[in-house]
């Protein structure tokens, strides 16, 4: 192999370790402003009046009556405003922007809001208002639950968590050609290109969006980058200069997308022996104000909910709803984490019930090839679930120390997983991601749209084009995200990056192979002159897809993984200490090693994150705890040594047998410990698994 | 999860008591919609003239007493590797050494970093060549997304300055005042243990 498979060195490591990579708040334009939103303080309420004297001080000022095109913040339901315009519906909502030459002058821009307040709608199991319901049925739960010995039923919450991502979110934009140019951090660059088209009204030739170097994104620079890069837009079409907006920690916290709070219902039919005749899950998720991206989450939630298990009869319904929070959005895993944590709690329950271990209910109905999932997708020769679930068992002695623990305070806990790789459904075909490889002396160029966020991906895909073209990874370049130079190879979300658009790289390598014959690139550049290769995304033969009636391929295919995690509860403050985390991953191939590890310990820690520290605290449907000081994430300290094992079963239309990856590891860790938890003694059934709750499930059980 | 960093990060913040002041004050700044008829004024006293002497290089210039060391070093001198990230000493993002020890640029004024040495990432690698804890964190993968990375490899290679073969635990414990998301915890500890001078 040239590059595929070895551990080369990430293109943008040197930069970042010396300093010298230019983040957004690096930049400065000539004659820039710095902008800051004016946001609302109340949850739900009209605006009766705005009262200001900035432009009298040299600040401009933006208000939803400077919006040259649609207030709209476009993407799938288009019902969120680029700027409320007299109606509150969440806390934080944008009002106006403020743009001043000195930065320190923009916290003494006094603008007074009077409002109207309404009481508002804090509690998602009282909406009424479903901005998507999904329903998928397969054969017939009645003659499933006639069938069962037992029917176990559960209730599981998870709550908010914050992305996170180091830099905070921002964008520069500078007006340009009749137009506006936008430096941001973020992930989907034609995202925001069409956002900005919608509220300027401007044609797509006069709206430009560059990737500058992110710092993190998660899923958080999914969606929302588009407002902020709309609102600095219009500061700096209104003021004719460069607007630089750029949140800081507590506003980033506060204003921004959060993973979705869930409360998942399950009704379990199984047999003495235990096998699974029935399901019947219930999955509610709080989406906030507005629709934003909610739709696909809880499409991602419920295909999900079920867990990688055979059952014959299954009824699962999926409901994202309206309350008067900030919206949810993007987060790693997409709705598959809050679900995928409630259906692995719920095994181990199903098991405490059956008195059988957790490990053997999950061999007798982890899914084998060839059998079929909720919507009827039959899994091809690359479902390794079983592999997974026996290698981090057997890695671990997990029935034998589950046997001594139990009751102990010490915990060990087990969860299986799944992840749908790329968009869900017809998604990919509708995206019709096109990629371009472009013939230099040396090599090959890549224009895509796809964007590194950390993740590897301005590694991983030229690795995937050396190898095709033979020549080393050297000789592979990555031209610069900029949505004037580079096609649109689709968003950088839902783990579809090295499948989906490697995928198309690999065609477009392979035909610049054949083309090349035995010339060498320089040659073959002197005879024949410039060559570049488009190509779109072709579905796999054979997929199916009936979004309607919710049957058929839900994805692509699937990465199993496995997370055994140890713990600890210490006896007097009932604090979790986790002492090992095992993850086994089954991806297809690790196309680069040591980059597919740090994405599996990556999620892994993020994963425990969720489980057991990170709490968003909401006072009136404002975050009260939007600090790095009082909203923990995981240091050193907090993190055990993490056991990483890679399988590599070859998914058949992947490049080089690889499938997505980056969300998987972070579906596995909060149900491990939540199961290592009950295995020590404690029965908790949400998030996080917090000293204070850890204490009341034992005092509950006692 | 662990007392421990509670502990250290709260001593820590007492430990700084200027910047903490001025990050405490924020919340009420961050909300001008809500801010009292009577809110002071921010404008403070009139620049004053400020000497830094940074990689070597000793400027002086015109700012506010209330400027912190970052915000001057990244606004005013455009030495942007300490990043901005909490502005509240709680991430260490912003890390920059100061006579050898690690600090964070955040939680000090920038005339109180006067008449001393003060190091940020950028005159580690001053010809290009990386030094033995930047190449480690490449070697190991230390890194992703790459915002704290500056703060992680200066509070190793403050750590190994000091201490050439640290344990597993100080290791951790060095580290334990920086943050990163991105989860690279592993390969951060690997390239500081195994940086030359790492144990």
């Amino acid at each position: 192999m040239y590059s595929v498979g070895h551990s080369e060195e990430r293109k943008d490591g040197v930069a970042k370790v010396r300093g010298t990579a230019r983040y957004v708040d690096d930049m400065t334009f000539p004659g820039m402003l710095h902008a800051r939103t004016i946001r609302s303080t109340i949850a739900c309420g009209e605006v009766l009046a705005v009262r200001h004297a900035l432009e009298e001080q040299g600040f401009t000022v933006v208000t939803a009556r400077d919006i040259p095109g649609e207030n709209v913040i476009a993407l799938i339901a288009d019902d969120q405003p680029c700027l409320a315009d007299g109606v509150v519906r969440h806390a934080e909502e944008p009002l106006l922007i403020v743009a001043h030459p000195q930065r320190a002058a923009l916290w003494q821009a006094r603008v007074d809001v009077e409002y109207h307040a309404r009481a508002p709608l804090l509690d998602a199991e009282r909406s009424s208002t479903i901005f998507k319901e999904v329903q998928i049925d397969k054969g017939d739960p009645g003659r499933g639950f006639a069938a069962a010995d037992v029917v176990v039923e559960g209730e599981y919450r998870t709550s908010w968590q914050e992305q996170l991502y180091i830099e905070p979110n921002g964008v520069i934009a500078v007006p340009e050609n009749g137009g506006v140019t936008i430096h941001g951090s973020l992930q989907c660059p034609y995202y925001v290109h069409a956002a900005l088209c919608r509220v300027l009204g401007l044609a797509g030739g006069k709206v430009r969006v560059v990737q500058a170097v992110t710092g993190g994104g998660f899923g958080g620079k999914e969606e929302y980058p588009s407002m902020i890069a709309a609102h600095a837009a219009l500061a700096a079409l209104k003021s004719g200069r460069p607007v630089k907006l750029v949140y800081d920690r507590m506003e980033d916290m506060a204003a921004t997308t959060k993973r979705h709070p869930a409360v998942v219902r399950h009704r379990t039919g199984v047999t003495w022996d235990g096998r699974i005749t029935a399901m019947d899950i219930d999955v509610l998720m709080d989406a906030g104000a507005y629709t934003t991206l909610s739709p696909v989450v809880i499409s991602r939630g419920a295909l999900h909910a079920t867990g990688p298990y055979r059952c014959d009869h299954v009824h699962v319904r999926g409901r994202a709803v309206m309350t008067n929070t900030p919206p949810n959005g993007a987060f790693r895993g997409f709705g598959a984490p809050q679900t995928e944590f409630a259906a692995e709690a719920h095994m181990d329950r199903i098991a405490e019930r059956l008195a059988i271990d957790p490990l053997t209910l999950r061999e007798r109905n982890a899914w084998r090839p060839g059998d079929t999932t909720a919507t009827g997708q039959t899994l091809g020769a690359d479902c390794s679930a079983l592999d997974v679930l026996c290698e981090a068992a057997l890695r671990t002695d997990f029935q034998g120390k589950w046997r001594r623990n139990r009751g102990s305070g010490r915990g060990i806990g087990l969860s299986l997983f799944f992840h749908g790789a790329g968009f869900t459904g017809a998604g990919e075909e509708r995206l019709a991601s096109r990629a371009a490889l472009e013939l230099t002396a040396f090599g090959a160029r890549i224009h895509v749209s796809s964007t590194e966020l950390g993740q590897g991906a301005h590694t991983v895909l030229p690795q995937i084009v050396a190898e095709t073209l033979r020549v080393p990874y050297e000789y592979i370049e990555i031209a610069p995200v900029d949505t004037a130079g580079v096609p649109d190879s689709g968003p950088t979300v839902a783990s579809r990056t090295s499948m989906i658009v490697g995928g198309i790289l690999q065609r477009c390598a392979e035909e610049m192979r054949d083309r090349l014959g035995s010339l060498s690139p320089e040659e073959y550049l002197e005879l024949h002159g410039p060559l570049v290769i488009t190509k779109e995304y072709e579905r796999p033969p054979g997929s199916v897809w009936d979004e309607e009636h919710y049957r058929g391929d839900a994805y692509g295919t699937y990465t199993f993984g496995c997370n055994v995690v140890e713990l600890e509860v210490d006896p007097v403050t009932y604090e979790a200490r986790p002492r090992r985390l095992t993850a086994v991953l089954d991806f297809g191939k690790a196309l680069n090693p040591a980059l597919a590890k740090g994405q599996i310990e990556g999620g892994s820690v993020q994963g425990l994150g969720y489980a057991l520290l990170e709490e968003v605290v909401h006072k009136e449907g404002r975050m009260a705890n939007n600090q790095l000081a009082n909203y923990a994430i995981p240091t050193t300290l907090d993190v055990p040594p993490l056991d990483v094992v890679i399988l590599e079963t070859p998914y058949r239309h992947g490049p080089f047998g690889a499938k997505g990856l980056v969300e998987a590891p972070i579906d596995g860790p909060a149900p491990a410990v939540i199961n290592a938890l009950r295995n020590a003694g404690y029965d908790l059934r949400s998030l996080p698994a917090t000293p204070e709750k850890i204490m009341e499930a034992r005092c509950g059980s006692t | 999860m662990s007392e421990e960093r509670g502990f250290s990060r709260r001593k820590f913040l007492q430990g700084v008591g200027a910047g903490a002041l001025a990050a405490g004050a924020m919340p009420d700044l961050a909300r001008g919609a809500e801010a009292p008829e009577d809110a002071p004024d921010l404008a403070g006293p009139g620049p004053v003239p400020v000497t830094l002497d940074v990689n070597g290089v000793r400027t002086t210039i015109e700012v506010e007493p209330r400027v912190t060391l970052l915000d001057a070093l990244r606004s005013r001198l455009d030495i942007t590797g300490a990043k901005k990230v909490c502005d509240h000493g709680a991430c260490g993002a912003c890390t920059v050494l100061l006579d050898g020890r690690p600090v964070y640029a955040c939680s000090m004024l920038a005339i109180a970093a006067q008449g001393k040495k003060i190091e940020t990432v950028e005159s580690l690698a001053p010809g290009g060549e990386l030094n033995a804890v930047q190449q480690a964190f490449v070697a190991h993968d230390g890194l992703q997304c790459g915002f704290c990375t500056s703060g992680f490899v200066l509070a190793s290679e403050a750590l190994l300055r000091q201490n050439p073969r640290p344990s597993h635990e100080e290791v951790l414990e060095a580290l334990s005042g920086n943050l990163c998301r991105c989860g690279s915890y592993q390969g951060i500890k690997k390239a500081s243990g195994a940086a030359p001078g790492g144990g």
